[in-house]
């Protein structure tokens, strides 16, 4: 009976193991995780956990459940060291884990600035960074957000509903505009501005400024110093493949990620799923992508490991990619892809209810939303039938 | 024995991931909050409801044999 090892206790590994069962996989399950938790959720971590209200428990599963209904042998509080794909052996800790299929989730980890580590600079990735966090923000934390992208501006968020200060310091004269283009920028910046976040875009951070070992400020270019009691640092994720270097699986020049197929094979009886993996996307004329998203975790865990117990038969992964973002009590969604050589606005200008389409050659690419929510999964499923650019106009009403 | 959906308005955050998996089952409304437009679907849309169940983020949703 074939071992399936899954390495990366978030929800693609969750999603791995329960996919192998479901798909009737008899066969020995072990899942290895880096954290001592159990696996838990990630989206509330910036979002509902760092509220007043004591948090719900974001763990998706329980000991007993992985245990007793799954079958899954936990192996928690230490990382995969290392890949041997030709004997097919995952190193962990001081063990050797011998495997026949392998699905590999170990997403990524939130980068850093430089310097010194002092107390109360954090990132936000993890549950006990979220711990962190929430315990700043319950001691009446003056916050300073480095980085204006979605986690970012999630925790500023979660500091103005305390009504405590919040400074967003982003080096781009537009935030997400690498990510959204600028008209959505300037609707992200907008909505920041009308809920007393003291937004700095075009700023640089020259250093953190500390006393005793902890934090007291954020030094910009230009001398000004921000005081803070909490810095969290938002500058995007490095993802996970230390444990993979000289194994032999193909990592991406740019980032180190798994290079896998559309079938998220990375090498014989390894896939790969999750915030790791960059994969040709069936659904976008086969673009490589590596997405840091909710939705696409939990169906790419679900098919590596289907495709991992059965490589014959194994199907490719054709999927719109779908975020959203929580700010103020306002909802951003996307869906698709933001590289467009067009961007059209299709709400009116002083329309707080944005929306934006997003072309590519002649086809509708992506969509944007804020406040939207009964729209967004129509333009999801334009996108994945392929809908032209016309057909996507006249549904905005813009035709 | 028929199928049924339960949700749990509670936990629903209206994301909206079973409606692109099942739009004649589901639509989130302009307020945020989930619609479920049948709530007994016939037999042969089990696949999409089971799609539609795993799909959401929250556990928002059940399927029941009734």
């Amino acid at each position: 009976m074939d071992h399936l090892v899954v390495v990366g206790a978030s929800l693609a590994g969750i999603r791995a193991v329960e996919s192998a069962r479901k798909a009737g996989h008899t066969g020995p399950v072990t899942l290895v995780g880096a954290e001592e938790h159990l696996p838990y959720d990630r989206p509330p971590l910036s979002k509902a956990y760092l509220e007043e209200a004591e948090p719900d428990d974001v763990r998706f599963r329980t000991e007993e459940h992985l245990r007793d209904e799954l079958a899954v042998t936990l192996r928690l509080g230490a990382p995969a060291t290392g890949l041997d794909p030709k004997g097919r052996i995952v190193a962990v800790g001081e063990d050797e884990l011998a495997y026949d299929a392998l699905v590999v989730t170990t997403g990524g980890a939130a980068r850093t600035l430089p310097g010194e580590p002092l107390e109360g600079v954090h990132t936000l990735r993890t549950l006990d960074d979220a711990i962190a966090v929430r315990a700043a923000l319950d001691a009446g934390a003056r916050t300073v957000v480095i980085g204006a992208g979605f986690i970012g501006s999630e925790v500023a968020s979660g500091a103005r509903k305390r009504g405590l200060s919040a400074t967003i310091v982003e080096a781009l004269p537009v935030p997400l505009v690498r990510s959204v283009g600028e008209d959505m920028g300037h609707a992200c910046a907008a909505l920041h501005r009308a809920n007393g976040t003291d937004l700095r875009c075009g700023a640089t951070v020259e250093a953190l400024e500390g006393a005793d070992g902890r934090v007291t400020g954020v030094r910009l270019e230009g001398g000004e110093v921000l005081p803070a009691d909490l810095v969290v640092v938002g500058i995007g994720v490095n993802p996970a493949t230390g444990w993979l270097e000289g194994s032999g699986i193909e990592l991406h020049g740019r980032d180190g990620g798994v290079v896998a197929d559309a079938t998220l094979r990375a090498a014989d009886r390894v896939y790969a799923a999750g915030d790791v993996v960059h994969f040709p996307n069936a659904l976008f004329d086969g673009e490589l992508m590596r997405l840091e998203h909710w939705t696409t975790a939990a169906e790419q865990g679900a098919l590596a490991a289907r495709n991992a117990l059965d490589p014959e038969s194994a199907t490719e992964l054709g999927t719109v990619p779908y975020f959203w973002s929580d700010w103020y009590g306002s909802r951003i969604q996307f869906v698709g892809r933001p590289q467009a050589d067009e961007i059209r606005v299709a709400s009116a200008p002083d329309d707080p209810k944005f929306l934006a389409l997003y072309r590519r050659g002649d086809r509708l690419i992506g969509t944007i939303t804020i406040d939207r929510p009964t729209q967004i999964m129509k333009y999801k499923r334009l996108i994945s039938k392929r809908a032209s650019w016309a057909e996507a106009l006249e549904f905005a009403g813009l035709g | 024995m028929g199928l049924r959906i339960e949700l749990d308005p509670g936990k629903c955050s209206g994301l909206g991931l079973c409606e692109a998996e099942a739009p004649e089952l589901f639509e989130v409304q302009e307020d945020g909050s989930l619609t479920v437009l049948d709530d007994h679907p016939s037999a042969d849309r089990r696949a999409e409801c089971e799609a539609a169940v795993a799909s959401c983020p929250t556990e928002a949703l059940r399927l029941v044999e009734d």
